[in-house]
């Protein structure tokens, strides 16, 4: 039974940040379709930038709390920025290319950041752990659990909720889910695209980045840690299909319990548990869960 | 005289719109059928269930006899029924002998390996088949270059490639101008020529209709409003009303 | 001659004893790298193979690191020295390991195939590095192979797999042409631009794409063997990811139209590589970044695209 509680919690924390991440994947396929392969290397920055960020409030002998803001500035710095910089510098030459020859560009992105990252903040680890006792400690019948996993899974509903409520109640996402559905008709009705386009992007990012720095207390943040995050991102997004909301939370929450079910019975599966969970899935349904499969008018 | 293909009450809903509505149709061997109705009266979507593209929701399809419902576009092609697209379903990038090439290809069966798909006896009947169509000047031309009325041959060339028993023609005229309709119809009759093919053909112009058909079909709303003659149905109060609109 | 040249076959043939003689004259350094050259070039041919029927594999890691390893097992427990013999069990082992997979991928067009050819071959490298017995993340030596029942001497090693790469490549960059101009071959191509089509013409997409994914394995199991031999070590880094991404560069930058480009392109990134890691030992994954940025912007259609065209406008003249 304990094990059963402690499954449930691990899977339903790692799905959390696991969804905030594969929210802004999903986000940016809908709305630019691009497939990013770097949007792991913007959750690495995400989390190199926290750990700097966060050391660096230490060093202003600011109250411990305030290192979750230092996280939370991290993230807004990386979308406000490099993101911008990506899409208006690097993606527009592309627009309008094979989706599969965009993920290449995407994947020379990977490429090109993963050494800038190096560059910068060196091959060696950086431990961040301050704000992960920052929320204390839960007890659940007689294990006791990590405040701050807690306080992941509110930032994931959080997140899944806002952008739920941006996309269909705001002038704005009604924008950009007229853009979603159709660029072509979106632009002849007057939506300014670019503009779409570099906000999707820079929200997209903002999401990896916001992964990123919410993981950096409970990993050592170093060079290839962005390889592991893109490939799980895609195994939740192909489960819950390209584009889709729901889909990424039903995948990530799918991933995270086939993860921590392996975890916790059978070490040796923990990487397997995805793919089998993603082989399962697309038997029965190729296009992902939450994907309609349209026929084309011939 | 049993029916080369027959339709027995075919169903099939998207949503709330009702695009087929218990369609029953026996078709004999050598008629020209022409299938007549407004737009979204359900004729696309009768030529797509017949070629496998669309499952009915009920009802079946007989092809010499033999159910065909549950197969896909492949089997029911191999079966000796082909058809041609309301939107030229082309490769673009190819020249338009590559895309003659290509249907030789595809109807021999067993794909081979090593057997150049140039060969100077396949290129000379794709040759051949191009000249009945008039389509030989334009044969190392790049399909994406070509006028649509062009495409449109070149869509019913390929069809015919493997002398089907059944040829479907959806819109065979529409896209192309007044003016060119009945020549286009003309060279399609010419090179079915003595070849004994059962043509389905999708139309809207009456003009068309009477000259090339022998038996109408008119479609309203997913039933079938009327089927005989050409004169018969033309002529019908119905048909005049909600079809051809030539009701006073 | 010149006619006789002009088809692929003899073309093929006169390039191989070409370079053959040209490998006597190489220094070791350069013979080393046109074997690496070769061996990466026909992995890459077999993702050419499958960009043709419209699909690009993002995974050849997988097979490439099945048939290496393999080759490596088969060399150290079996004691199989033939280094013809491994270089063919290595495509079989290969095309073996795929067999099951291909009627699933077959299914899947576009970003999908792609995606979820790298998540295979990334569940490979996960099991590898997992596995003590293949030596984990270190992977582990292979002994030199023998050649014909002769034991290869030092002085000769170097050329002596210079000239099985490039005999090896040569005969399958003969027959990916004769595949490529066949029937089937042309159909691929159809299937690229207009797959509903092929099926209203009678044949198989799903068919001919599971076979092509079967034939791209055999060939990225060929150059693993090939690579493991000439490398003497292999380890799990072979079906990481960045190494499926490079044979997809190669591929991009020699597009699908000449089978001779891809060979070249191989050759051109295997220089890049050493030349950045002389000079640029840090940032070498930036330098490729950034050439394949540059390849993609302003070669979409790869350098094959450039001699296919020069030749079109030849015998557009003539």
């Amino acid at each position: 039974m304990s094990t059963l509680v402690t499954i449930l919690v691990d899977g339903v924390s790692y799905a959390s940040w696991l969804f905030i991440v594969a929210l802004g994947l999903t986000l940016v396929f809908g709305v630019l379709k691009i497939l990013n392969i770097a949007h792991g290397s913007f959750y690495a920055v995400g989390a190199y930038v926290a750990a700097s960020f966060v050391n660096w409030f230490a060093g202003w002998q600011l109250p411990p709390w305030m290192s979750i803001i230092a996280l939370l500035c991290a993230a807004l710095a990386v979308a406000a920025l490099l993101a911008p910089l990506v899409e208006r510098g690097l993606l527009r030459v592309f627009y309008g290319r094979d989706e599969v020859l965009l993920v290449l560009v995407t994947y020379a992105l990977f490429l090109i950041l993963e050494d800038v990252t190096k560059l910068i903040w060196g091959a060696n680890p950086y431990f961040v752990s301050a704000p992960y006792s920052l929320f204390g400690n839960v007890a659940v019948g007689a294990q006791t659990y990590v405040g701050y996993d807690f306080m992941l899974i509110g930032v994931a509903v959080f997140c899944g909720v806002g952008v739920w409520w941006g996309l269909n109640r705001t002038r704005i996402g009604k924008v950009v889910l007229a853009v979603i559905h159709s660029a072509e008709v979106a632009s002849s009705m007057g939506v300014n695209i670019s503009r779409v386009y570099t906000f999707a992007f820079m929200f997209g990012i903002l999401l990896a980045a916001l992964g990123g720095a919410l993981t950096a207390p409970m990993i050592s943040v170093q060079p290839g840690v962005s390889v592991g995050v893109v490939i799980v991102s895609f195994a939740v997004v192909i489960i819950g299909g390209l584009g889709s909301i729901q889909g990424a939370a039903i995948g990530a929450l799918i991933v995270g319990l086939a993860r921590a079910l392996a975890v916790h019975t059978w070490p040796p599966a923990e990487l397997f548990s995805i793919y089998v969970a993603m082989a399962i899935v697309l038997v029965f349904r190729p296009e992902g869960l939450f994907q309609q499969v349209q026929a084309r008018k011939i | 005289m049993t029916p080369i293909l027959s339709a027995r009450g075919l169903n099939k809903r998207f949503g709330a719109v009702v695009a087929a509505d218990h369609v029953s149709i026996d078709i004999v061997a050598g008629e020209h059928v022409s299938l007549i109705g407004s737009n979204g009266a359900g004729k696309t979507t009768f030529v797509n269930m017949i070629t496998g593209y669309l499952k009915p929701d009920r009802g079946e399809i007989f092809l010499e006899g033999r159910d065909v419902t549950a197969l896909g576009p492949r089997q029911i092609t191999q079966l000796g029924v082909a058809r041609s697209f309301q939107i030229p379903q082309l490769c673009a990038e190819m020249s338009v002998l590559d895309n003659m090439l290509v249907a030789a290809a595809c109807g021999d069966g067993a794909l081979s390996f090593w057997r150049p798909a140039h060969t100077r006896d396949k290129l000379d009947r794709a040759a051949a088949l191009l000249e009945r169509f008039g389509l030989h000047l334009h044969s190392r031309r790049r399909v994406a270059e070509l006028p649509g009325g062009v495409r449109k041959l070149l869509d019913i060339a390929m069809a015919l490639t493997h002398r089907p028993k059944i040829l479907l023609l959806d819109e065979p005229t529409s896209g192309v101008s007044a003016d060119e309709k009945f020549p286009m119809m003309d060279t399609v009759t010419a090179a079915l020529g003595s070849e004994d093919v059962t043509v389905l053909f999708v139309e809207h112009d009456m003009d068309i209709v009477t000259r090339y058909a022998s038996r109408v079909v008119a479609f309203y709303s997913g039933r079938i409003l009327a089927d005989g003659a050409p004169d018969q149905v033309l002529v019908d109060e119905e048909v005049k009303r909600y079809v051809t609109g030539s009701a006073h | 001659m010149k006619r006789l040249l002009a088809h692929p076959v003899w073309a093929g043939v006169a390039g191989m004893a070409l370079l053959l003689a040209l490998g006597a004259a190489l220094p070791r350094w350069l013979l080393f790298l046109c074997t690496m050259s070769a061996a990466n070039g026909i992995v890459s041919l077999g993702i050419v193979l499958l960009m043709r029927g419209g699909v690009v594999s993002f995974g050849q890691g997988l097979v490439f690191a099945g048939g290496g390893y393999a080759v490596a097992l088969m060399a150290n427990k079996l004691g199989v020295t033939d280094a013809l013999l491994l270089t063919f069990a290595g495509g079989v082992v290969a095309a073996l390991m795929a067999l099951p997979f291909a009627a699933l991928l077959a299914r899947y067009r576009g970003i999908f195939f792609s995606m979820l050819t790298l998540a295979l071959s990334m569940v490979l490298y996960g099991v590898l590095v997992k596995t003590e017995s293949l030596g984990g993340s270190d992977g582990f030596n292979m002994s030199r192979p023998t050649i014909l029942g002769m034991r290869i001497a030092d002085a000769w090693s170097g050329y002596v797999l210079y000239a099985l790469a490039v005999v090896v490549s040569g005969v399958l960059a003969i027959l990916a042409r004769i595949y490529f101009e066949s029937a089937r071959g042309l159909v691929s191509l159809a299937i690229r631009e207009n797959e509903l089509r092929v099926e209203y013409l009678g044949a198989s997409t799903s068919r001919v794409m599971a076979a092509n994914f079967v034939i791209a394995a055999f060939m990225g199991g060929v150059g693993g063997a090939l690579a493991i031999m000439a490398l003497g070590h292999i380890e799990p880094q072979f079906s990481y990811w960045t190494t499926s991404g490079e044979f997809v560069f190669v591929s991009i930058l020699a597009g699908h139209y000449s089978v001779f480009a891809v060979f070249v392109a191989s050759f051109i990134l295997e220089l890049v590589r050493s030349f950045s890691s002389a000079y640029f030992p840090n940032t070498w994954q930036m330098v490729l970044g950034i050439f394949l940025l540059i390849v993609i912007r302003f070669l979409p259609r790869g350098i094959g695209s450039v001699w296919v065209g020069w030749q079109a406008r030849k015998e557009g003249r003539s």
